[in-house]
């Protein structure tokens, strides 16, 4: 099937995800949608899944323009989404997952029956029949939760083509797969497009994007600013996903000081990741940029770190104390704190003014509440981290940069290390450099930061070492002052990693 | 939008619930043949008729409805506050079983009585506290659950340990003598003693939810566990902490049955306050203050509705009907004023 999209336009209140995207994709192709974190590449695709309506669109398909109002109706379209992390049922079978789906087919007489009472030892010929045309080799009576999440995909795809998909969008497919199962899920993606079928592969692996895909566009901050045909030059795409070089503030230089965190081969599992053998000094004052493409492992291994993930092997010193396998609690009262990147989710209690979330933080140890003191606190902290509310103000109510700020006026004093995810992710350029000034203020007391972004700008203007993640693999620290966003996003990418590692 | 116009609208829609459930009310009223009217009329009359009825009914739907904000705000729904009543019931029975034949003073064991029935309550509570820290057993199950052991622990007592000389019956046990109950006001069966501790409750959870350290860090495990939970608050202690005061407040509110109503344990000693208590509870949704004035309204649509058979031949439930409906439109009325709001 043709795709064509012209001007896909969507905002979401101030953030513009989909900037006039004009993009055509021909039948029995496999187009890469490249880009980083947050450049709206998921954004396009449920626009064109029907998950999202999209402020301004016109979509064409086989020269004929549709509306798609809804998932229902993508599917109709013949355009299937095969998610991230697969929506399936995981205490249902295989194969009843697979009918499940049947439930998007237009109503008829005939189907009606077959609707009401699954006809399963048909289903079940016409999946093996599929599955053998694509190589896949998966028992239609196992447990979703038995499979792993490769075998989830292959069994997604199936139930895709059952339903009659012409179109097949994978988002980030390669993320939890093993290497074997990225080549047969590579092999049955070329096998369908020699089908006529189009398949759309959304993903920020340079090589995975360059080996499998006809066609490659990359988006950037919600834009398309390219597109490419083999046979690719892996330095222009990576120009075109992280804009260009830019030139660096010059680095505040700390002096060290005895370490304040040390990782001894500290192996941690996330829910499709293993983290192996990290091993790390983390000194008082210094910061650590955490790169890497969302998912790589990064947050996992920042909770670890906080105590809100426990290792599954190795060993964490805080001030010469062991405290491997130590809950949070444990690491607050040494002296760690940890901001989320959801900030309403879990950062702030949505529902409770300002005041209220700085008599929590204070940890008093009396029982009655002074309003009159608390308020007073309050406009004090307002003040001095530079909030605009009211001490009445419910955290909601703020703007992202300003929920911010409160979850930094909260800290204790004096911390031993902070641990943030995203600290300025959706932010202006003020409070960035706003929040930058009250972090670098507390390295200048010694706390050690460790962050995630995917800013790579943000990692390199701000860290003093950093770590790179990929798939679960993490890099020797490497010095900010002698990388180059170039170097960073290599090995981002996944590029670079056999020599290095 | 200016607060006061806010104010206003909340208003309106609250008074459009009221006059719904009332509709839907006489709506069933017709279908069953009755004169909505009379019906209305003999609830109001019966409920003034027999006013210290109504404060003997308000004093454990108070008390539980105090217990039961303190599960409100951690956002927890502690069904389970049926069981807790009862056992606080048993317990008092029990401490008040042992005193029978001794000389201590009455004060001392009505003391022991009372306290003994918050014990058992907390106990009990905690008990689905547990389940749901430790064990993920959401409260809501872990409480219905624990519900019925408690009505079973009842049955069995009555018909069994405890069963009165004789014959055991659904009547319940033996009934205390007069020394082990609440003094009450000359021949009607209200005790002021009743009142006094409902209303001592009812301060006492006011003011932790509205001034201290404690009930904020409630509220915030309520409205936001996870993010309470990294701001360092203990939330695991913390819904524990709330189920046992809910718990305890059950507990006294059937310490408080036992005592002061009944004399004795019967089988079913909660009378359905708990279930009541969590209606009450949704509908002042966290405003402790008007505790008073809607279970007041409810305690007096109980009472009334006695005079129902007598009168119109008509089944009492008819009060858990208009109860029930009032609920659930406020709740729905809610619902549909945030989804305006939102929208405009």
């Amino acid at each position: 099937m043709n795709i064509e999209l012209i001007g896909i336009d969507k905002s979401f209140g101030s953030v513009h995800a989909n900037d006039n995207i004009h993009l055509t994709i021909p039948s029995g192709t496999i187009q890469g949608i490249l880009g980083e974190n947050g450049a709206g590449k998921s954004t396009l695709m449920k626009v064109l899944s029907g998950f999202i309506q999209a402020d301004r669109a016109r979509i064409i398909l086989d020269s004929k323009e549709v509306v798609i109002h809804s998932t229902t109706d993508a599917n109709r379209l013949g355009i299937g989404m095969l998610h991230q992390d697969p929506l399936d049922f995981p205490p249902m079978r295989a194969i009843d997952n697979f009918l499940v789906g049947r439930g998007n087919v237009p109503l008829t007489i005939q189907k009606f029956w077959e609707r009401v009472f699954p006809n399963r030892s048909d289903a079940i010929r016409e999946f093996n029949l599929l599955q053998n045309q694509m190589d896949f080799s998966l028992d239609p009576n196992s447990y979703i939760d038995s499979l792993t999440i490769g075998e989830r995909q292959q069994l997604e795809i199936l139930r895709l083509l059952w339903v009659g998909a012409k179109v097949i969008i994978l988002d980030e497919p390669t993320t939890g797969i093993s290497s074997i199962q990225k080549t047969k899920l590579f092999a049955a993606l070329k096998k369908l497009v020699e089908q006529g079928k189009t398949v759309i592969f959304v993903s920020h692996k340079l090589d995975d994007v360059q080996q499998l895909c006809n066609k490659i566009a990359v988006l950037r901050k919600g834009q398309l600013v390219g597109e490419a045909t083999p046979p690719y030059k892996t330095d222009q795409l990576i120009k075109m996903m992280f804009g260009k070089l830019v030139t660096l503030n010059t680095r505040e230089i700390t002096e060290t000081c005895p370490p304040v965190l040390e990782l001894q081969g500290v192996s941690i599992e996330d829910y499709h990741l293993r983290i192996t053998n990290v091993n790390l000094q983390v000194f008082g004052g210094e910061v650590i940029g955490l790169a890497g493409m969302e998912g790589s492992g990064q947050a996992a291994f920042l909770r670890a770190c906080g105590g809100l993930i426990r290792p599954v092997a190795g060993k964490m010193y805080m001030d010469k104390q062991d405290m491997t396998g130590k809950n949070f609690q444990a690491f607050r009262k040494k002296g760690v704190s940890y901001l989320p990147a959801s900030r309403l989710e879990e950062g702030l209690v949505t529902g409770l003014t300002l005041t209220e979330h700085f008599l929590l933080a204070e940890e008093k140890s009396e029982m009655f509440i002074n309003w009159v003191d608390a308020e007073k606190l309050t406009r004090q902290r307002i003040e001095q981290f530079d909030i605009k509310g009211t001490p009445s103000t419910k955290v909601e109510a703020l703007s992202g940069g300003n929920q911010q700020r409160t979850l930094l006026a909260l800290l204790k004093s004096p911390l031993v290390i902070v641990l943030l995810e995203h600290p300025t992710r959706g932010l202006d350029v003020e409070s960035t450099i706003h929040i930058w000034g009250l972090l670098k203020e507390r390295c200048r007391q010694k706390t050690a930061i460790i962050f995630i972004s995917s800013d790579l700008e943000e990692i390199l203007q701000y860290s003093d070492r950093i770590l790179v993640f990929f798939s679960g693999q993490v890099s020797l620290p490497l010095d900010a002052t002698s990388t180059s966003v170039d170097q960073l996003g290599q090995l981002i990418g996944g590029i670079g990693w056999g020599e290095k590692q | 939008m200016t607060k006061s116009l806010l104010r206003w609208i909340n208003l309106g829609f609250i008074g459009g619930a009221i006059l719904l459930a009332l509709l839907f009310t006489i709506l069933v009223l017709i279908i069953t043949g009755a004169p909505p009217l009379a019906a209305f009329r003999h609830i109001l009359l019966g409920s003034i008729g027999s006013f210290s009825d109504v404060l003997v009914a308000v004093v454990p739907l108070m008390i539980v409805t105090t217990g039961l904000l303190a599960t409100f705000i951690t956002g927890l729904w502690n069904i389970g506050i049926e069981g807790q009543i009862t056992m606080g019931a048993i317990f008092t029975t029990a401490i008040l079983r042992f005193f029978l034949n001794t000389h201590v003073s009455p004060f001392i064991v009505l003391v022991l009585a009372i306290l003994a029935g918050m014990i058992g309550g907390g106990l009990w509570s905690s008990l689905v506290g547990l389940l749901k820290t430790y064990g993920g057993v959401n409260e809501i199950f872990g409480g219905l659950g624990m519900n019925f052991v408690a009505t079973t622990i009842t049955l069995w007592l009555i018909f069994g340990p405890w069963k009165r000389p004789g014959v055991a019956s659904m009547a319940g046990t033996e009934p205390f003598p007069d020394w082990m109950s609440l003094p009450t006001i000359r021949n009607l069966r209200l005790s002021i003693w009743t009142l006094v501790i409902a209303l001592i409750s009812l301060f006492i959870i006011y003011i932790i939810l509205n001034g201290t350290h404690f009930g904020l860090k409630l509220k915030a495990v309520g409205k936001n566990m996870r993010a309470a939970f990294l701001l360092g608050i203990p939330t695991v202690r913390l819904i524990l902490l709330s189920f046992i005061i809910c718990g305890a407040l059950g507990g006294l509110a059937g310490a408080l049955q036992v005592t002061a109503v009944y004399h004795r344990l019967i089988p079913s000693i909660s009378s359905g306050y708990g279930y009541m208590g969590l209606m009450v509870a949704m509908l002042i949704n966290l405003r402790a203050v008007w505790i008073i004035p809607i279970a007041l309204f409810f305690a007096a649509l109980n009472i009334g509705s006695i005079q129902l058979p007598i009168m119109l031949q008509l089944d009492s439930s008819l009060a858990g009907v208009l109860q029930g409906a009032l609920v659930l439109f406020v709740l729905m009325m809610d619902g549909l004023r945030q989804r305006l709001m939102r929208r405009s």
